[in-house]
């Protein structure tokens, strides 16, 4: 059994989200993680492997540093590493990271792909169900189990209210949340043999049946018009009222921010 | 891809067992606002078996015109066979605008309905507008008019970004739940009906569904929590957290408190909220009677509003509060509570 | 020279420091407060393969350098120092002398299971009348057949009854060294569970209150010939090795107490307000933190130097000693200066510096205290 996990390196936003001075944004200043998403899904990935003896490779798209989300999963226990990594590739949307990563996946064996439900820096939740639809796979989002059964997989996935017991033929991609397991460590000495171990780079020409016209910035349907970072607040506003405005006061707020 | 021939706004109407979901009729009153500006219709998607009955909410909340997907695969929502319906829809009507509400169904089908039909989407969006992009004119770049502006924030809330679509059809958003407002109902409005069934054939990439189960609700952990009502040594007793518990089941919220109150033995160790306790980033945080040590607020200042009640004008809280309120914890918070539920009953909720 | 850290041994660090976070800082105050082994954290650190960091594969362990090990000790005592004891004690004082004198069945029968930490392990050296002073030896080994028997007491052992696997040093006859009697001192392995050994009382201490310090009591206990360690008489040398590797688990030990002490300091006086500014402000907390930070980093260097040693040199006694005792003053120091930055607060046991300060003291005590280093020192010099 093959199974193929895509991870992504993303800023940790929760040690503390890091500002300028001007109240924006410090992405230099903050360290990266594996997405949580995705490291639950390497480690449902691993208990795969523990389980059946899967073999777990794992894909990144970005840049050249994202080699250390591959060694920190090969750490973990993941068999191989791939990095896709080009000029060409960047400033990609949804849209076009789901069709590079298609575009590598075409070149693996797999049974089963795990793609994280969504992204901690973007929380679009989209490229995993987008590289499903170009594989032309099935998709299972925001699986809580997941379970063998002969050539199909069962999975427990939730949604809103309830939960569905779900059984797909494989090959089938599945997302999973962080909430489906708790992952493992590393390994210290899984963290020396990891950084032993080659890592396959992949550029553009590596890509299977992609157009140019699908990848990086120019293949992205959707650009940006504007982005700002959100100015971190202070103080805010304080109020001396009696009970009753005071009371009127806060109903206000809770109404314009859509609470209420 | 000629755009020119896309028109129309298009929402996704929700429904779960055979009930319209509100994020449907959301979308349908925001719907309404860019159809002016683009001046278009709205059109509702329905998709499900035997839901012809539900046309009718969707016309009387303001539709102008419900496309009814009715077939037996559709009975529970799976990906394969609710993409087709859609995918199926856009390629027949060709919609300018198509909206998706952001929740767990809408956010899987999203993605993989705009990769079938080769288009963007921009997902959880807070905000929607119809303008100029680039939104200045640049040289050397045809500035589109009447596009689809989307806003949403990214990063855990820490930046915005403002989206468009400008080369493909329709323009997709899927958007957040609660943040669009509906229109009030107007009885006796009748929508245009349209079926129209593609044909469900189950292929490979239908998954079959083995058991539903709803789920009951375990007791909420304060960490995934959307808003806290948190006490501190303020609230002056145990028995006095029973005004926190109400307000909190107003506003469909969970109680937690302040390390002071734990040690004091009123609350459990698992309710704290700071360094020693647990750090939470709830959408609203109510702080009453909590003085905001640094210990504490280093354990919620992340949070996204941030309301204060207390009757020490020089507390820390108030220096992180986005809204404070000086005064007696005693007098406001149960008035609070009743205001609350008047404006949920008036809401129809 | 390169002061850099190579990209393995930083994701080392990065693990180490995640790990401690989340399961180890959590439980620091309670482990302390009740005194309680954190047996848990134990078995969690033995499934992620942190009680066997520098045993090679081949025996179950990690097969990293020791500097990887000391990172791990100093990034558990950054956050608790019982449990960056507890690393250091099994590791340096049981797996090591093994690892180093065992024979290979001694190495299948008990490094194996230690590295993997299936078992625990502690080592018996310091008795009431023994401690810096080896020869004060009174722990008797006699052989009787084919098995050896001890009677005789150990004291201030730390990982006592918690751990299965016991290193111990015994007197096993006299012999003359430079036309004078001297006590032939030998080693020996030891199981928890052999009759005749038997746990005291377990000590109340200052510091490091969740490590189980135990007194051991030998009373006829018979325990296999083949589990002597090393050849007989060579005891000394052993439990001298042994120290000067426990020496550098120690030193970590000190340096992440100080490191733990300067990153809540930096935390506390930028919030903590007088005067209506932040006490960060003030030129007299500044210039505390830069010699606190300066101190802080030379122990690190130290200290990863000793551990680079270790796996490098011969003989690493004077690094170690050098390493262990100004480490140790340094963590007595930067703990202290913590205390009074953080004013009554850091009196009081909801910090940590308070904790972190009690910790320190035992590190320019236990495995030589720092005048037994200065002894190894200066003897090197004058040599």
């Amino acid at each position: 059994m093959k199974v193929v996990v895509c991870i992504k390196q993303v800023p940790d936003t929760k040690g503390g989200v890091k500002f300028k001075p001007d109240g924006t944004l410090d992405r230099a200043a903050m360290l990266t993680i594996m997405n949580p998403d995705d490291k639950a899904g390497l480690e449902a990935a691993l208990r795969l492997k523990d389980q059946y003896g899967a073999e777990v490779t794992v894909v990144t798209m970005g840049l050249p540093k994202a080699e250390e989300v591959l060694r920190e999963a090969m750490a973990m226990g993941a068999d191989n590493g791939i990095l896709v990594t080009d000029r060409v590739l960047g400033g990609a949307d949804t849209w076009a990271t789901s069709q590079t990563l298609a575009g590598a996946l075409r070149n693996l064996d797999y049974d089963l792909i795990i793609t994280g439900r969504q992204a901690i820096d973007g929380d679009t939740a989209q490229v995993g169900p987008q590289i499903s639809e170009h594989l032309g796979i099935p998709v299972i989002s925001y699986a809580q189990e997941i379970q063998i059964d002969g050539d199909s997989v069962i999975v427990k996935r939730q949604y809103d209210d309830r939960y569905h017991m779900l059984k797909a033929k494989m090959p089938c991609l599945i997302t999973a949340l962080s909430e489906l397991n708790e992952p493992r460590y590393m390994t210290p000495g899984g963290i020396f043999d990891a950084y032993k171990k080659d890592i396959t780079v992949w550029g553009r020409n590596d890509l299977k049946d992609v157009l140019d016209s699908n990848l990086g910035l120019k293949g992205s349907p959707t650009q940006i018009a504007k982005a700002s970072d959100k100015v971190r607040k202070g103080a805010g506003e304080k109020v001396v009222l009696d009970p009753t405005a005071s009371v009127n006061y806060i109903v206000d707020k809770l109404t314009e921010k859509h609470v209420l | 891809m000629n755009l020119e021939e896309y028109k129309g706004v298009y929402v996704f109407a929700q429904q779960v067992d055979n009930e319209v979901s509100s994020i449907a009729l959301e979308l349908i009153g925001k719907g309404k606002d860019l159809a002016k500006d683009l001046n278009t219709t709205v059109t509702a998607v329905l998709v499900g078996s035997n839901v012809m009955g539900l046309t009718e909410i969707l016309g009387e909340y303001g539709a102008d015109r419900v496309i009814v997907v009715d077939d037996p695969e559709l009975k529970e929502y799976r990906t394969e066979p609710y993409t087709h319906a859609l995918a199926s829809v856009i390629e027949k009507y060709k919609p300018d605008v198509f909206l998706i509400g952001a929740t767990a169904i809408g956010r899987d089908l999203g993605p993989r309905v705009c990769a079938r039909i080769h288009t963007g989407l921009t997902a959880d969006c807070t905000q929607l507008d119809i303008g100029d992009f680039p939104l200045v004119p640049t040289p050397g770049k045809e500035q589109k008019h009447n596009q689809l502006l989307m806003t949403r924030p990214a990063f855990g809330g820490n930046t915005i970004a403002t989206i468009a679509c400008p080369e493909f059809r329709p323009q997709m958003a899927t958007v957040r739940p609660g943040v669009m407002q509906k229109l009030p109902r107007e009885a006796g409005r009748k929508a245009e009906i349209e079926e129209f069934n593609p044909g469900f054939v189950p292929n490979e990439k239908y998954v079959e569904i083995m058991e539903v189960v709803k789920a009951v609700s375990n007791v909420a952990d304060i960490m995934d929590a959307k808003i806290l009502v948190s006490g501190g040594r303020g609230v002056g007793s145990p028995e006095n957290f029973k005004i926190l518990d109400e307000l909190a089941e107003a506003i469909g919220g969970t109680v937690s408190c302040s390390r002071a109150v734990v040690d004091a033995g009123w609350k459990p160790k698992d309710l704290q909220v700071g360094q020693t306790g647990k750090t939470v980033r709830p959408h609203v945080y109510f702080a009453i009677g909590i003085s905001g040590a640094i210990q504490h607020v280093a354990g919620m200042e992340e949070s996204d509003i941030i309301i204060a009640i207390n009757k020490d004008e020089s507390a820390p809280i108030f220096d992180v509060a986005d809204y404070g309120v000086v005064g007696d914890l005693n007098k406001i918070v149960p008035v609070l509570t009743q205001k609350i539920k008047e404006a949920k009953a008036a809401a129809g909720k | 020279m390169d002061f850099t850290l190579s990209k393995e041994h930083e994701m080392a660090r990065t693990l180490f420091h995640d790990f401690a976070e989340k399961e180890v800082k959590p439980l620091a105050q309670e482990v302390d407060e009740t005194e309680h082994f954190p047996r848990e954290t134990v078995e969690k650190m033995a499934k992620n393969g942190f009680l066997g960091i520098p045993v090679p594969k081949e025996y179950g362990g990690q097969g990293c350098d020791p500097l990887c090990y000391a990172m791990c000790v100093e990034e558990l005592s950054k956050v608790c120092g019982t449990t960056g004891v507890i690393v250091s004690a099994h590791t340096s004082l049981c797996c090591d002398p093994i690892q180093t004198y065992g024979t290979e069945e001694q190495k299948q029968k008990y490094l194996v299971p230690l590295a993997k930490g299936e078992k625990l392990g502690a080592f018996g050296l310091t008795e009431p009348g023994a401690g810096t002073d080896a020869q004060g030896q009174q722990t008797k080994a006699v052989l009787d057949g084919d098995e050896w028997v001890l009677n005789g007491s150990k004291i201030f052992i730390t990982n006592g009854k918690e751990a299965d696997v016991y290193v111990i040093i015994a007197v096993t006859g006299m012999v003359e060294k430079r036309g004078r009697m001297q006590k032939e001192i030998s080693a020996f392995l030891v199981e928890k569970g052999t009759p005749g050994f038997s746990f005291g009382t377990k000590e109340k201490k200052m510091g490091i209150r969740g490590s189980a310090t135990y007194e051991l009591i030998f009373t006829d206990c018979r325990i296999p010939k083949e589990n002597m360690l090393g050849k007989q008489g060579e005891g000394f040398k052993i439990a001298m090795h042994t120290l000067d590797g426990g020496r550098i688990g120690i030193a970590a030990q000190a340096l992440g107490l100080a490191e733990g002490a300067l990153e809540r300091t930096i935390e506390y006086v930028k919030e903590r307000k007088q005067f209506g500014r932040a006490i960060g402000q003030f030129q007299n907390t500044q210039f505390q933190l830069a010699d606190m930070a300066t101190k802080v980093q030379a122990a690190q260097y130290m200290v990863y130097r000793a551990a680079v040693a270790k796996a490098t040199q011969k003989t690493y006694s004077v690094e170690a000693a050098m390493a262990k005792l100004y480490a140790a003053e340094v963590a007595m120091e930067v703990t202290t200066k913590a205390v009074q930055l953080h004013g009554g607060y850091g009196y009081i046991r909801e910090y940590d510096v308070e904790r972190m300060m009690r910790d320190a003291k035992i590190t320019e005590i236990y495995e030589g205290t720092s005048e037994v280093q200065r002894m190894v020192i200066s003897s090197a010099l004058l040599k």
